[in-house]
């Protein structure tokens, strides 16, 4: 540390104390006491408005989500989700990054463009969206189809298909959220340092191969904490959910989060919305073990 | 180093994506200014992007049907007081981390990383009972109050100070200074970059919330925009050019914004990347 040994008095304990209490306080009051409600009230069976009285009851409301279809659906969508989304989007704000990093001019509008939705609020993306899906021949995407299939699409009510709901859900959220990806990969790229590109190509490698010995080995950390980001992003998906399809049809597109409010608030079932809450935690948690792993195993290669 | 091909293929590739990020802020726009029948008419051609009424009814409607000022005075107030108040209470905080030498210290500062990880998500649930035993619900407090600490911005303010000179504070110890006034006349002048990128991400990530919101309030007087435009959508009767409208003009503030401070917003978002 960058602190003077002399300086550690009591005096200057009780200022940086002063200094800090208020962030502290509302760290420890607005984050961690809620967290820790979180998990106890996981453990009781706290339902609003409910006859029975208030009990200890384990791990029961962990054993019945378990065994709850609809929750693992809800489960099981979120990685679907997360699955589709976090390569697609990385990937596209990779090529994007890679493509905007040349030296030519007008580039930086592009940068602005891709950049630009990510100002936007998911739910006024959302709102936009749902008309951009809607059913008939005249709906944009349905004649955009049509268009470029010529002719051969029909026409589908994408929000209240049980196959296309989630895929609508995954475009509309890779428009929104490769724009801010891809602004930090390229603040990657432009970390490597040059002159390992001339290098490169003084001895003789090609395109790929720079790309693949040179530019991917220094954006591999840049990389794995994109990922990290997306990934927790896309198991928290509730808006875009809650104004779009409600979950359906069907639940083919409830997620955690929203399997959670539907539970906390509509159902008034307290202590199952906690729980489901703790385990989107504990997904989010070993996401983030996995990335410190990934990156470390890197650094120990190196 | 480009070959002669290489060129018109990049610019190619490039717009053809340009044309489909922006063609839904351009539905957008162009519809907010058509009559309904023509938004829903036009929006399977070439049209749907091209103002072909060029009326302002729709936004006239928009003040007629609810009351836009006070969404937008009530989300620049919320997001406003967050990133204010914020600003200097986490940076504060990460000044007594990174430059100061106290009892507790690290710990605390473990404690700060470890809550870092936890998203308001995990917590809504506990945290709405919270605020709904101390009967903050349907205020500015609740919307506000919750989001000030903020451990990621403590941390990013904590990295930016332990980078500094240690002259900073020995010339002002000279002076005489106390710990706040060499705070604000030496450190904070020259932490600029950290107050700006703390800023934008703050407010990046704020600007658009929309669960907290949605549990919290019920009525019409503290709402935010974001929930705003989602309860205009469902507000019979569905009129798209009005919700077109309300959404160019909810988002118009924050993209002139946007537009001016290029730079410092691509800075601020390449900085959550670096820590990796």
């Amino acid at each position: 540390m960058q602190t003077d040994k002399s300086t550690f008095n009591p005096s200057r304990s009780l200022t940086a104390g002063l200094l800090s209490a208020p962030a502290l306080l509302g760290l420890l009051l607005f984050v961690a006491l809620p967290f820790l409600l979180a998990v106890v009230l996981g453990f009781t069976n706290l339902r609003l408005g409910s006859p029975l009285p208030l009990e200890w009851t384990g791990l029961e409301q962990y054993r019945r989500l378990f065994s709850d279809s609809s929750f693992a659906r809800a489960m099981l969508n979120s990685l679907l989700f997360a699955l589709v989304v976090v390569p697609l989007q990385t990937g596209l704000a990779l090529a994007l990054a890679l493509l905007l990093n040349q030296r030519l001019s007008g580039i930086l509008w592009f940068r602005t463009l891709f950049f630009m939705p990510v100002v936007f609020p998911l739910s006024l993306v959302a709102v936009v969206w749902a008309l951009i899906y809607a059913p008939g021949p005249n709906g944009m995407l349905n004649s955009f189809l049509q268009l470029l299939s010529l002719g051969a699409w029909t026409p589908r009510d994408f929000l209240h298909d049980i196959h296309l709901a989630l895929p609508a859900i995954m475009l509309t959220s890779i428009w929104q959220g490769t724009g801010f990806q891809m602004v930090v990969i390229l603040a990657g790229l432009q970390a490597v340092p040059s002159e390992l590109h001339e290098a490169a190509a003084i001895d003789g490698a090609g395109r790929w191969q720079k790309f693949r010995h040179v530019t991917l080995p220094h954006l591999r950390n840049t990389l794995i904490f994109v990922v990290l980001v997306t990934t927790i992003l896309a198991f928290r998906l509730f808006d875009q959910v809650q104004i779009m399809t409600q979950g359906g049809p069907h639940g083919a597109t409830a997620t955690m989060m929203f399997e959670a409010v539907e539970a906390a608030f509509v159902r008034q079932q307290v202590a199952r919305g906690a729980a489901m809450t703790v385990i989107l935690f504990l997904v989010v948690l070993l996401v983030s073990w996995l990335q410190r792993r990934v990156a470390r195993q890197q650094r120990e290669v190196t | 180093m480009m070959t002669r091909w290489a060129r018109p293929l990049v610019y190619s590739t490039l717009l053809l994506f340009a044309l489909l990020f922006i063609s839904p802020i351009g539905f957008m726009l162009a519809g907010s200014m058509k009559p309904d029948a023509l938004v829903l008419a036009e929006a399977g051609g070439w049209r749907a992007f091209w103002p072909t009424a060029l009326s302002l009814d729709n936004y006239r409607d928009v003040f007629a049907r609810v009351d836009f000022i006070r969404f937008l005075l009530n989300s620049l107030f919320i997001n406003g007081m967050i990133v204010g108040v914020g600003l200097l209470l986490n940076s504060l905080a990460g000044y007594a981390f990174a430059r100061m030498a106290w009892r507790g210290r690290d710990l605390l500062f473990g404690l700060v990383l470890a809550v870092m990880i936890i998203p308001l998500e995990a917590i809504a649930v506990p945290l709405f009972y919270m605020v709904s035993l101390l009967g903050w619900r349907d205020t500015y407090l609740v919307q506000i109050l919750p989001f000030i600490a903020n451990a990621f911005s403590i941390y990013l303010f904590y990295t930016f100070f332990i980078g500094l000179p240690r002259e900073f504070e020995e010339a002002a110890c000279i002076d005489g200074a106390g710990v706040l006034r060499t705070f604000f006349s030496i450190i904070v002048p020259n932490a600029k970059p950290v107050f700006a990128t703390v800023a934008i991400l703050t407010f990046l990530t704020q600007w658009g919330a929309y669960l907290w919101p949605l549990m919290v309030t019920s009525g019409e007087s503290v709402r935010p925009l974001p929930l705003a435009i989602a309860t205009f959508h469902s507000l019979p009767p569905l009129q798209w050019g009005d919700i077109f409208a309300f959404g160019v003009m909810m988002v118009l503030p924050v993209l002139a914004v946007f537009l001016l401070f290029q730079r410092w917003f691509v800075r601020s978002v390449a900085a959550t990347g670096i820590k990796g």
